[in-house]
């Protein structure tokens, strides 16, 4: 055969960036309480930060104890001359309000989500923003309804919820707090992760549109100490958080006996368990979704896979070859598949654990590409050779970064993924039906998916077994973090 | 002569046999009337240990069981109790209820028992469901038991508290830990001998006896317990429940209803012990996924 | 090109193939579309499509007169315009052959013919051989064969593997292209293990359908048969081609098959020697991009002839 010529040829994509003339942000966000933009009374400021390029997007607002107990305030006036009183019907039609304009403004609320957090524009457009209005339009619904999904109970509104999310999916956590809050008839003080408050603070903006009375979300703004003051505020009668372990067992424990209703979304260190039988090219794709989608910063996140030993060669070298198509690069580019880590602070933490594997003497083979310059960039890493022990594979890394173990056999595979405190996740490859009800039932988490991985839906419920937390969001399940049901 | 009675030695219960405390140690709870009602075992923390244990162990039988042989178990469980409705009576009124208080609270504990039967395989159809989702996959909710339960009952009534427990937990495919009222233990330790005669595989129900301060704390603490059922409606004790359990995030159930009541036996009793599981699974050719192949 | 030769472990048990998962496949293929193709990279691409056509007539009314036609076309895209490449091949009924070889003489264009009683494949073997021996000693620079699909769906796996066999051997130093009629095949699973008979069989390259049976090429199947493409050069270290045949008619989406071949394969199958579109219509499409591209201004089909 003649000499070829064709692997010469080389077929980039050129950039292709989401435009960010049509956004609008203020160069400085105040505290959304009572309905109206209120000044911290420390007249503290913090800076909101692009990791992709390092830069100061807006100023936000850092709240302390007396902003909070306005909010609480507010949200207290309006449950008790508002919100409690008017009819489910009327409640349910503000809440699709709120989706529609949502939806209405849907590309802003994604690139603002990408420059405010790292996220790539293809994820927060396809994936953050219509789910959150789409959780906004299915908890709506719900709201004169409440009696179909509580059989033999009468359901009433807890009151004040104190709601606290964390910096993975800013725009989307938000809707799964406030839309079930409201549904059931509970009025809101929300506090945004620090690194990304901004698309939170558009649904500020988009809620003030809507109309919703004053006061019935409020959403304060700051950093770990807001938090607290929400959690150990006496006037609310609910607290929902989601974020790492350590600090859900410090809520636990400072609203332990206060009667305050608590839930509680925390960590995970999933299992995807990749069989001998699996349609292997897709559980690749699987996998490459289970553990790259939002750079890994997902709680769900398949952190760990294990692969049945006799196909093991083979998926990691489809593995290995599909990554090298994955495109690292700015967040706003369409063609984006990995964008930039959320803060430096979390690419601290990815790289401690990426040095403790290879000092665990771990296998380690990472994309091989160019990391952009001038942002918090952290490459696809894999790692083998390491045992249920390592660290690696013990702990919650919260970045793209995957640790590969091998299996012989289903019940080796099962007790290997239930080994660990927690029980978010899982997902399970294998083309024998009887074999995924079998391991779908013994695996030990809220959420699994089967030939599948990191689907989400409205009315899916989420949420999980052991220290991942307790109470599910979404779907019917959702409903019962913000009811009291006698 | 009369003949010479020969009386009960109470013993606990863990993992389907009747050992004594380990600790060796007993104390001697009063009636009301001031008799004493008989040596009782004193538990120890590592009492509480092998209880867990043997509990743990018993999980993964009792959880797989079809549905409808935890029904049937629980029915028996009912039919024994009803067998020995005699001797529950006279210790309930040993312990201090009058006859009519004491027939009550047998009959009561019977009947929740066939309530509670009646649901072992219902649950799942009220609890569960399949959610529509947008994509192309099959998306259903189900319930799993939490786990093993520790059971802190109630002072006041020595059976019913007891039974409107275990019976919910144990239905939903749990095993459990059950520390037995201090000043009224007689009832729990009988309990167990029918538990024992009822086809309920040993260490799905364990049951202790002794003091709640000494025991309770253990139990909440403990890493393999995964959620406790607390009913001494006391805040000092709840607050603590709360504090101790955050180590491995116990969910904490605390309850305040009449167990004299019909509105006390309940579904969500039930299902305060079941953890939600969602299963997806894709779909070929449904709306979602176009498709034009 | 000579026949490969395998031991006999080296070829997969056929009925034991690999399970594809439908949605899962759906999936990757809506990511392929999701990437945006602009400015440069658009026209390179449009560049390489033109390069990588098939121009095809496949039809009963076909005269020396329509092929000699298309094959100016072939190696004339628009001449208005400098600079654009020529198609890669022409491909006609055996009948055509010296028609078309002598049409396109001078031009890079190659010729491929169709055989084994195109479209339905329901002729003897030794017909089959006949009817390629007869392209080949016509001057045909591919053949594209088709695989006995009732075999196929009665389960004869050997018979259809042997049938590849005996055509790639008769075909002498002309590529075989495999058509797998995907349309008629229906499963994904089929499609995936048409495929790996195909390749081990012998085929240079395969083909997903005639254009005669609905559907046709659909990115799904596409991606399917990429994928056993790739695992085959994972496997043995060979690489062959793929032609995705009928229905894809505008730029978007052959940019998109672009965008698949590039992330399942890699850039070096980015050539008309290891990639095809079997496409009558898709040229002009191109060509109207490729001005707007560059002149900015929206094309009408009246300034594109249509041969």
């Amino acid at each position: 055969m003649a000499k070829k010529k064709s692997n010469q040829i080389k077929w980039d994509y050129a950039s292709a960036p989401e435009s960010t003339g049509h956004i609008q942000l203020k160069d400085r966000y105040d505290l959304f309480i009572g309905g109206k933009w209120v000044k911290p009374s420390s007249g503290k400021y913090f800076d909101s930060i692009n990791p992709a390029n390092k830069k100061v997007i807006a100023k936000v607002a850092h709240a302390n104890g007396s902003d909070v107990d306005k909010a609480v305030k507010a949200a207290r006036k309006a449950y008790d001359e508002i919100w409690s009183r008017i009819s489910p019907a009327e409640r349910a039609k503000y809440i699709y309000r709120i989706a529609r304009l949502m939806q209405e403004r849907a590309r802003e609320l994604a690139v603002i989500e990408s420059l405010d957090a790292g996220k790539v524009i293809r994820e927060s457009r396809d994936v953050d923003v219509p789910l959150a209005c789409n959780h906004f339009f299915y908890y709506a619904g719900w709201a004169d309804k409440l009696e179909y999904a509580f059989p033999n109970r009468r359901v009433e509104p807890l009151g004040v919820a104190g709601q606290i999310i964390p910096w993975n999916f800013p725009l989307l956590m938000a809707a799964w707090k406030i839309a079930p809050a409201l549904a059931a008839g509970n009025t809101i003080v929300l506090k945004p992760a620090e690194t990304t408050s901004l698309t939170a603070l558009k649904l500020a903006e988009i809620i003030k549109d809507s109309g919703l009375p004053d006061g019935v979300v409020n959403i304060v703004t700051g950093f770990g100490d807001t938090g607290a003051e929400i959690v150990n505020h006496k006037d609310i009668n609910k607290i929902a958080f989601t974020g790492s372990t350590a600090v859900g067992k410090i809520i636990q424990k400072a609203t332990a006996g206060t009667g305050k209703k608590l839930t509680l979304e925390l960590g995970g260190k999933s299992a995807n368990i990749i069989m001998d039988d699996a349609p292997l090219d897709q559980a690749v794709e699987g996998i490459i979704n289970g553990i790259f989608f939002n750079q890994g910063h997902v709680c769900c996140a398949g952190s760990r896979l294990f692969v049945q030993e006799n196909v093991a060669d083979i998926v990691i070298e489809k593995l290995k070859h599909r990554m090298k198509s994955l495109i690292i690069g700015d967040p706003l580019d369409k063609n984006t598949d990995i964008g930039a880590i959320n803060s430096k602070e979390q690419l601290d933490t990815i790289n401690k654990y990426i040095k403790i594997g290879l000092k665990e003497g771990a296998e380690m083979y990472q994309t091989p590409c160019d990391l952009p310059k001038g942002g918090y960039y952290c490459a696809p890493t894999l790692f083998t050779g390491m045992s249920q022990s390592s660290v690696i594979v013990q702990e919650e890394i919260f970045g793209p970064v995957l640790t590969i173990q091998t299996f012989r056999t289903v019940d080796e595979v099962i007790q290997k993924a239930n080994n660990t405190p927690y029980g978010l996740a899982a997902g399970v490859w294998t083309d024998k039906g009887s074999r995924i009800f079998n391991l779908t039932t013994k695996l030990k988490a809220g959420v699994i998916w089967a030939n599948t991985y990191n689907k989400f839906d409205p009315t899916s419920p989420f949420g999980g077994y052991k220290e991942s937390g307790y109470g599910r969001e979404g779907g019917l399940h959702g409903l019962e973090a913000y009811v009291k049901l006698k | 002569m009369d003949r010479l009675k020969v009386l009960k030695t109470y013993k606990i219960y863990i993992g389907g046999k009747f050992p004594r405390t380990e600790s060796g140690r007993y104390y001697t709870p009063t009636s009301g009337k001031g008799e004493a009602l008989g040596n009782i075992c004193l538990s120890s923390r590592k009492d509480v240990r092998n209880a867990v244990v043997a509990a743990r162990k018993a999980l993964g039988d009792w959880s797989e069981r079809a549905a409808f042989n935890r029904s049937q178990i629980l029915y028996r469980i009912a039919e024994m109790l009803e067998g020995r409705k005699e001797q529950f009576t006279e210790e309930l009124v040993f312990q201090g209820l009058n006859a009519k208080q004491a027939k009550n609270e047998v009959e009561l504990s019977i009947d929740r028992l066939i309530y509670y039967a009646g649901w072992c395989d219902k649950y799942q159809q009220i609890l569960g469901s399949v959610n529509p989702v947008a994509s192309s996959h099959f998306n259903f909710s189900n319930s799993e038991p939490m786990g093993v339960v520790g059971i802190i009952t109630e002072g006041g009534t020595s059976l019913l508290s007891l039974v409107s427990l275990i019976a919910p937990v144990i239905a939903g495919g749990n095993t459990c830990v059950v520390l037995a009222s201090e000043e009224k233990p007689l009832c729990a330790v009988t309990f167990a001998e029918v538990l024992h005669s009822s086809d309920v595989p040993g260490g799905v129900v364990n049951i202790l006896t002794g003091q709640r301060n000494e025991l309770i704390k253990p139990l909440a603490e403990h890493m393999d317990v995964n959620a406790i059922a607390n009913d001494t409606r006391d805040k000092e004790v709840t607050l603590m429940l709360e504090e101790s359990s955050v180590g491995n995030l116990k969910r904490i159930r605390s309850y305040d209803l009449n167990w004299e009541k019909y509105e006390s036996q309940h579904l969500h009793l039930i299902s305060d012990f079941q953890e939600v599981k969602t299963t997806w699974h894709p779909i070929e050719n449904i709306g979602g996924a176009s498709s034009t192949y | 090109m000579p026949a490969r030769k395998f031991v006999n472990s080296d070829i997969p048990d056929f009925s034991q193939q690999a399970h594809i998962d439908k949605v899962g496949v759906e999936e990757r293929v809506s990511r392929f579309q999701k990437r945006s193709i602009k400015n440069e990279s658009k026209l390179q691409g449009l560049k390489m499509i033109l390069n990588m056509i098939d121009l095809t007539t496949l039809e009963g009314k076909d005269t020396p007169g329509k092929v000699k036609q298309m094959c100016y076309k072939a190696a004339h895209l628009h001449d208005a315009h400098p600079g654009l490449p020529t198609v890669a091949a022409v491909c006609v009924y055996p009948a055509m052959v010296a028609t078309a070889k002598k049409a396109v003489e001078g031009s890079d264009v190659k010729v491929a013919s169709v055989s084994t009683a195109f479209p339905s494949g329901q002729a003897p073997r030794k017909v089959k051989l006949d009817d390629t021996k007869f392209a080949v000693d016509n001057g045909a620079d591919e053949i594209d064969m088709v695989i006995s699909r009732g075999k196929f769906l009665e389960g004869d796996y050997n018979f259809v593997f042997d049938e590849i066999a005996a055509i790639k051997e008769a075909c002498g130093n002309a590529r075989l292209k495999v058509i797998l009629e995907t349309g008629e095949l229906v499963t994904l699973d089929n499609v995936r293990r048409a495929s790996d008979i195909a390749l081990y069989a012998g085929a240079d390259f395969i083909k997903t359908s005639t254009g005669k049976i609905q559907p046709a090429a659909t990115m799904q199947v596409t991606y399917t048969m990429l994928e056993a493409i790739r695992d085959y050069k994972l496997k043995t270290g060979i690489q062959v081609g793929m032609k995705p045949a009928g229905g894809i008619s505008n730029s978007k989406l052959a940019l998109h098959y672009l965008v698949m071949v590039k992330e399942t394969l890699g850039e070096e199958w980015l050539t008309n020697e290891w990639f095809r579109f079997g496409a009558s219509s898709l040229a002009n499409d191109v060509l109207m991009q490729i001005l707007k591209t560059e002149t900015g201004v929206y094309q009408s089909s009246d300034y594109f002839s249509i041969d």
